[in-house]
């Protein structure tokens, strides 16, 4: 704790009030993150989950799109130590499935089969691919091997499953993984140039600019945000190729995202523009660009980015709902919100809920980045006493 | 108390009179707020390449059907797609004014009609879902400020984290999920089968209950986490006052020392959040009404936007934006009734 830290000072107080004095702001900030211990867990599960994402091809065991036609809507494996004799492995393994079709029903239905025993191999080769679209690569963090038993039949493994065409889940989440939570970092830079610009301006300049500014941001607060994101998804041109889509969803994401964050610039820029040291700068004969950039951003930016930090759930969120409607990101790209929409009615949640885990990883990477963002914004207040907003 | 009567009476009627004027002045600055929506959801509208002749076009010839250039500038000229813009925007915002919302080419039939159908399901599903809120969140909210640090307190704090947190068409997804395999029935709609073309009758609005509390309880949800922190946060601050210490040092007993003065002063923001809390209802009932396949404003809205059937996606997306400032002008004039601190400016 950092009750800890400061004891020894205390004893030698000329020393200690030196040492104090080298603490820069960054390092005090950082101080009052690591007392929130929810909010640092919440970063590091964050950046973990990033570097699945940004290692996706690495980390999952298949291609997206790979299909395995021996395991269509199959439930997911569990890894085992222990087979079903009580034998322990040291490598460990998954049983494979047994396929037959209900007579009544016409479902399929997976039972294990022990007589299936793949062991998992780690950092083995696998299918071929190009990490960060440049270096060819085979190796992945884990695939299946065996199943020599039955020629013709490689082993499988399929974590959270596989979907009605045989395509394994987990492969397909970290893959979304990288879209879904790259949109909301994208997202997240431009609604932060978005809220600085019209909220510097509107602070700045004052006058007839700030009204109107303000008289924007008004309006667009009031109107519900996911209609309007669906009236302007669903004017994205179908023909587009998933990249241009991709950032024609996470711009109309943002375009509603700024108005609280330029709002709270706007205040700041209004209580900093009568402080003395700006006056001075001013007066000394700084100019209007050398005065906002050089003395008064620094003042709010560690605060304005946690803030906006608490803008990227909404994101991820929107971009999901979207999605889900199928007006989002379309089906070639694979995102949360894409996988998700397979699970459309109950039939298939009934019949396949793991096709649900995507939602998962939605709900949990939301519920980081909103404790994180809480975490930062309380640290990077200096007059925040700890209470709501 | 008698002598006070009539200065009460007084004072209420000045209230009233200045309240009058609030409400006018507030819906006259709504006005240009409409005006500026109402352009910025046309463009919107506007923006797909093509329009309802086209895609209708597309239809008839991959049917095998020839259409004539003049029978496409008939068919245009009959929806006005032939005048400039700004004449197809005053054709729509000046029927809109006088309760003429156009003419939906998807269903052939008045826009009018199809949204009267759904928007008393909307509005009911949404004002269900805002007393389902408060019901469940003004409770929890006491319990969780009085017993602060309890088991109970973190196990509310955490299920509000993961409430905040689910998107709420994957809430709906869990509800149906849970249904089915738990309880057997299938969820979704506002209506048995049978009873979705019947009249109304006692039956029929009992069948009503039985299916509104699933959208309500997913709708409601959402807004239960944020509003029960809002309401903790509030109700802490407030005990910790050294009024309320000194009317405990005094032997006032618990129940009405919360009650008393601390709660009414908390739930001042609890009134305000609802402001808040509309646009989400709003948006929240378009998508779930499509995953639970309810008759309200979202799935035409979904349907509208995918056919490019501009006058009902616009009239819808308006409804719903003249249902969000409506609301914050409900919500402003109860916060000044529960406060006597804030006066109409």
């Amino acid at each position: 704790m950092s009750e800890a830290a400061a004891a020894p000072v205390a004893p030698d107080a000329p020393r200690g009030a030196e040492q104090l004095a080298e603490i820069t702001p960054r390092e005090l900030t950082w101080r009052r993150f690591k007392r929130h211990r929810l909010a640092l867990a919440s970063g590091w599960f964050l950046a973990v989950l990033y570097l699945l994402a940004a290692l996706c091809e690495f980390v999952s065991p298949y291609r997206p799109e790979t299909r395995n036609v021996a395991a269509i809507n199959a439930p997911p494996m569990g890894v085992r130590f222990f087979d079903l004799e009580g034998g322990f492995h040291l490598r460990p393994f998954v049983y494979g499935y047994d396929m037959r079709v209900n007579p009544d029903t016409w479902m399929r239905e997976y039972t294990m089969n022990a007589a299936k025993r793949y062991p998992l191999e780690f950092f083995a080769k696998g299918d071929s691919y190009r990490l960060f679209g440049l270096v060819p690569l085979d190796r992945h963090l884990f695939v299946a091997t065996g199943g020599a038993g039955e020629p013709g039949q490689r082993g499988y493994v399929h974590l959270f499953g596989t979907d009605q065409l045989g395509r394994d889940m987990f492969s397909r989440v970290f893959y979304g993984a990288r879209v879904s939570l790259s949109i909301g970092l994208v997202g997240l830079a431009m609604t932060f140039v978005l809220g600085i610009v019209f909220g510097g301006l509107a602070g700045y300049i004052g006058g007839w600019v700030d009204r109107a500014i303000q008289r924007i941001t008004a309006v667009l607060l009031s109107i519900p945000q996911l209609p309007l994101w669906m009236a302007l998804t669903a004017a994205l041109p179908p023909a587009w190729s998933p990249l241009r889509i991709y950032f024609g969803v996470t711009i109309i994401l943002s375009l509603f995202g700024w108005t609280i964050l330029a709002r709270q610039v706007r205040g700041r820029f209004l209580a900093l523009r009568v402080e003395e040291f700006v006056v001075a700068a001013r007066l000394i004969g700084a100019g209007r660009m050398r005065v906002i950039l050089r003395h008064m951003l620094p003042n709010f930016l560690s605060h304005t980015i946690t803030t906006a930090t608490l803008a990227v759930p909404a994101m991820i969120i929107g971009e999901t709902a979207l999605s889900f409607l199928g007006i989002g990101l379309r089906p070639p790209v694979v995102s949360w919100g894409v996988l998700l929409q397979q699970a459309q009615n109950y039939q298939v949640i009934v019949m396949t809920p793991w096709l649900m885990i995507p939602g998962l990883f939605v709900v949990l990477a939301v519920m980081a980045f909103n404790l994180f963002g809480d975490g930062l914004r309380d640290a990077a207040d200096p007059y925040n006493t700890g209470g709501q907003n | 108390m008698q002598r006070r009567a009539p200065a009460l009476g007084a004072l209420a009627n000045a209230v009233r009179r200045f309240a009058k004027r609030y409400v006018v002045r507030r819906v006259a600055g709504m006005v240009p707020t409409l005006v500026l929506i109402s352009i910025i959801i046309f463009v919107v509208i506007q923006l797909p390449p093509g329009d309802i002749v086209t895609s209708t076009l597309d239809r008839l010839q991959a049917s095998g059907v020839e259409v004539s250039a003049e029978q496409v500038q008939n068919l245009r000229a009959q929806y006005n797609l032939d005048k400039p813009w700004h004449l197809q925007y005053l054709h729509w915002a000046g029927g809109f004014v006088v309760g003429d919302m156009g003419y939906s080419y998807r269903y052939s039939r008045p826009v009018n009609e199809l949204i009267g159908e759904r928007l008393g399901y909307t509005l009911l599903i949404t004002i269900s879902a805002v007393l389902f809120t408060w019901t469940v969140a003004l409770p929890i909210g006491i319990y969780s400020a009085v017993r602060q640090y309890s088991a109970g307190d973190y196990a509310f704090t955490v299920l509000g984290l993961v409430g905040i947190a689910t998107p709420q068409f994957l809430l709906a997804l869990i509800f149906m999920y849970v249904g089915y395999e738990w309880f057997g029935i299938s969820i979704g709609g506002l209506f048995s089968p049978e009873f979705r073309e019947a009249p109304w009758s006692l039956a029929r609005l009992w069948d009503l209950g039985k299916h509104i509390w699933i959208p309500m309880v997913v709708l409601g949800l959402g807004g239960t986490a944020a509003t029960m922190r809002v309401l903790r946060a509030n109700l802490l601050d407030e005990l910790n006052k050294p009024y309320v210490v000194t009317a405990r040092a005094k032997g006032v007993p618990p129940v009405r020392l919360v009650l008393k003065y601390p709660l009414r002063i908390a739930l001042n923001p609890f009134v305000s959040t609802v402001g808040l809390l509309l646009p989400t209802l709003i948006a929240g009932e378009a998508i779930i009404s499509i995953v639970l396949n309810l008759p309200t404003l979202g799935q035409l809205l979904l349907d509208s936007l995918q056919t490019q059937d501009m006058f009902l996606a616009g009239s819808v997306v308006m409804l719903q934006v003249i249902l969000v400032l409506v609301g914050l002008l409900l919500s402003d004039l109860l916060l000044a009734w529960i406060d006597p601190r804030i006066r109409y400016e």
